[in-house]
């Protein structure tokens, strides 16, 4: 049996991005698969007895290593602050391509601390920076201090000790551009190195921990439980910032999402299912259930889709158990079929996800496909014709071509980069200043443009001949050229109307990314939890892979 | 130093400032890492182009010919560049192309280097005397090696050069001959158990 790939115009509509969920191809996942084998150490340990000071941790293969730099600081509760325009932090991470001298040690001591007003070099390769939770640090201290462990519940509540404020990498302030090391086989899949900073940031969190409380009372203290180590991970505060990534991406993006639809789509077109894979499917979908229930977040917005998310899989449950044979053929295509019947989006992504999880034979080849060679798109066909141009706007943007871009709706949003800060914004185009200064992220309605301008062009006319008039048109005329090879690199909605919810997009990068726990704090901003369960750098080498589903919280 | 990300970046949003459209932006962002990576001067030059262009206007080329003269004014090298590249396949029948008077022509080149790897051969241009050969957007091999702006080039010669071979037919052989002293004698057996071996091959 052929299963089709989803169609574009389901899959990439915002709705249905904002609803994906961690998988085995998210990037967290891939980059512990891929580093289990490397040598993990910590080479530097130099703090005081608050915490503060420098650390250095390392994973080594053959003559490559990577090393973590950590600088903690001290902070006055008055300037720590999760905003991106904050200029102080906890502790500001960096990683570096090598073993880091001394000098580059007290290079990076006067730079990475400043983050966005600090410089790097080539031989640094991702920048952080990370603020705590005090609430759950400075329990967790006062706990281990007296030698008891700190209390699981209110850890659960938090889910870490730290969470970071933002992860720069390929080239952000000076760091090494992705052409110095992308031949390198260990980072083919995308945000390794970005994995591994945060990955790393949370052993120190844990090193940080005990150590304070083994100076508070060193005849008392005990260090923090391993197993309580490994329900806790790094939270990250995400803004709009990654929004916009995923439309300047388009070819980036396909690469994702065709991996996830190619792995749904051979998973679909298993006739028989082994008895061990859907014993496994079941498995990890009844434990991962835990997921949900402890998922906390006081976003109204969220809360319904989380009770909507487990009244859904209840009844999937049910369904599977009662009513359902995986020994009947193509069994895995019946469960989609029947989820797409029956059940919201948040679920069938949910399901999706889960079924990927017995097939390591499906999804591994995937994932270093994931990357992307994005500048040999680049260039526009412009020998090809108008009406082949309209042939794949109409194909590739059906639904688009239909917004009425003459309702205020439609376009009441723009989106623009803050003077203070060069990130991402979003805002009403009615009631803000700035719109004359729009960033190019309103595809839709440019798409809409271009086929309205294209409508009273000659069919045999060439490309170049179109933008000697029309340049003002040029980034929307690449796009379509790269959808139409690309079809899942465009979000098939509208990212300028009035009801875009713009944490849809975060949430669609962060699903990848392997995040869990997604809190949205407005429309536009929301908190997530990465490597909670995961095994810690000594555990790597026999990990079980299907830790996501073993958290205790 | 500046990573490319941030040169890419940076020069595609002061070409939006600049007033180009967004499209030609992100053309010009690839150019100036593209020039920065070959160890040419694009970001002095398009910095210096662009506080030029608010005391001075530029003519705009849109359709290239054989010959292209401005009237007036010096043509804008982002404008003559971005037609360059679009119309580079109809282009490659001329041969060569003239320009007299481009402004900035360094921020001209890299869209005929990218040209050239669209269409799959070498061009070489001079811009005044100095000369450039664009190897497939490859490379750019030149004898220009200041690091210096230049403001203008009067006359401007683009010759798309045919794809063949930079050697004597005479040295290619003697290089081969010298090759085949890594090859080893077959013997008869084992010519008849090569692959096609004693099979007929008119089944």
């Amino acid at each position: 049996m052929n299963v089709e790939l989803r169609d574009p115009n389901v899959v990439m509509k915002l709705s249905r991005l904002g609803s994906f969920h961690q998988s085995k191809l998210s990037f967290l996942r891939s980059f512990l698969k891929e580093f289990k084998d490397w040598e993990y150490k910590r080479d530097l340990f130099e703090l005081n007895e608050n915490g503060y000071g420098t650390a250095v941790y390392s994973f080594k293969k053959s003559t490559r290593v990577y090393s973590l730099i950590c600088y903690a600081n001290e902070l006055n509760e008055n300037e720590r602050s999760d905003r991106v325009i904050a200029t102080k932090w906890d502790a500001a991470f960096v990683l570096h391509d090598g073993v880091p001298t001394k000098q580059d040690i007290e290079r990076l001591r006067n730079e990475v601390p400043k983050q966005e007003v600090g410089r790097l070099s080539y031989k640094e390769l991702t920048l952080s920076r990370a603020n705590k939770s005090v609430r759950a640090f400075n329990h967790v201290v006062e706990s281990l201090s007296k030698g008891n462990q700190p209390d699981i519940e209110l850890l659960s509540k938090v889910g870490y000790l730290y969470r970071t404020t933002a992860v720069y990498g390929s080239g952000k302030f000076g760091l090494a551009d992705r052409f110095r090391i992308k031949n390198r086989e260990e980072i083919y899949g995308p945000f390794r190195l970005e994995m591994m900073l945060v990955y790393l940031v949370r052993q120190f969190t844990f090193d940080q921990v005990d150590h304070v409380a083994k100076h508070k009372n060193p005849k008392k203290a005990v260090s923090l439980d391993d197993e309580i180590c490994r329900n806790l991970g790094i939270g990250n505060s995400t803004g709009l910032g990654m929004a916009p990534f995923i439309v300047n991406h388009p070819t980036l993006l396909n690469n994702w999402i065709v991996a996830k639809e190619i792995a749904l789509k051979t998973i679909r077109e298993i006739k028989d299912v082994k008895t061990e894979d859907s014993d496994l499917f079941k498995i990890y979908l009844k434990k991962s259930i835990k997921n949900i229930t402890s998922w906390n977040t006081d976003s109204e917005y969220q809360q319904k889709k989380i009770k909507s998310l487990l009244d859904d899989l209840n009844k999937f449950i049910q369904f599977i158990e009662k009513d359902f044979d995986f020994l009947k053929e193509f069994a895995f295509n019946n469960i989609y079929l029947w989820a797409e019947e029956n059940l919201g989006e948040e679920c069938i992504e949910y399901i999706v996800s889960m079924m990927m999880e017995p097939y390591d034979d499906i999804v591994n080849p995937l994932i270093n496909q994931m990357s992307s060679e994005e500048e040999k798109y680049f260039n526009i066909p412009t020998d090809r014709t108008i009406g082949e141009l309209r042939e794949i706007l109409e194909k590739k943007y059906s639904e688009i071509i239909k917004i009425d871009f003459s309702k205020k709706e439609n376009y009441q949003n723009f989106w623009f980069i803050s003077k203070n800060k060069e990130e991402p914004r979003m805002a009403d185009r009615f009631n803000e200043n700035g719109s004359e200064l729009e960033q190019p992220l309103a595809i839709a309605r440019d798409i809409k443009k271009l086929y309205e301008v294209i409508s009273v062009a000659k069919n045999s006319s060439t490309i170049d001949k179109f933008l000697l008039n029309n340049n003002d048109l040029r980034h929307v005329v690449r796009r379509a050229f790269i959808v139409e090879k690309f079809p899942y690199s465009e979000i098939q909605d509208n990212t300028i109307g009035q009801s875009i919810i713009p944490i849809d997009m975060l949430r669609l990068k962060l699903s990848f990314f392997g995040a869990l726990k997604f809190d949205p704090r407005s429309d536009k901003w929301l908190r997530i939890c990465m490597f909670q369960g995961a095994p810690l750098p000594h555990e790597l080498k026999n990990y079980n892979p299907y830790w996501v589903y073993n958290s205790l919280n | 130093m500046k990573s490319l990300s941030e040169i890419d970046t940076t020069s595609k949003r002061a070409c939006k400032a600049a007033g180009y459209s967004w499209g030609i932006a992100e053309e010009v962002g690839k150019n100036i890492r593209l020039l920065e990576m070959f160890g040419l001067p694009g970001i002095k030059n398009l910095n210096d182009y662009f506080k030029k262009k608010k005391q001075k206007r530029f003519e705009n080329l849109n359709l290239i010919n054989k010959e292209n003269k401005a009237i007036k004014l010096e043509f804008c090298p982002i404008i003559a560049g971005t037609s360059f590249l679009d119309q580079a396949k109809a282009l490659e029948n001329l041969n060569e192309i003239y320009f007299e008077k481009i402004a900035y022509p360094l921020l001209f080149l890299p869209f005929v280097s990218r040209a050239s790897e669209i269409i799959g051969k070498r061009i070489f241009i001079k811009l005044d005397d100095k000369e450039f050969l664009l190897n497939f957007n490859n490379n750019i091999y030149s004898n220009f090696l200041s690091n210096n702006i230049i403001e203008n080039a009067k006359t401007i010669s683009v010759k798309f050069l045919n794809n063949v071979d930079s050697f004597e037919k005479k040295e290619w052989e003697e290089l081969y001959r010298l090759s085949e002293d890594t090859f080893v004698e077959e013997s008869d057996s084992l010519k008849e158990t090569g692959a096609g071996a004693g099979l007929t091959d008119n089944d």
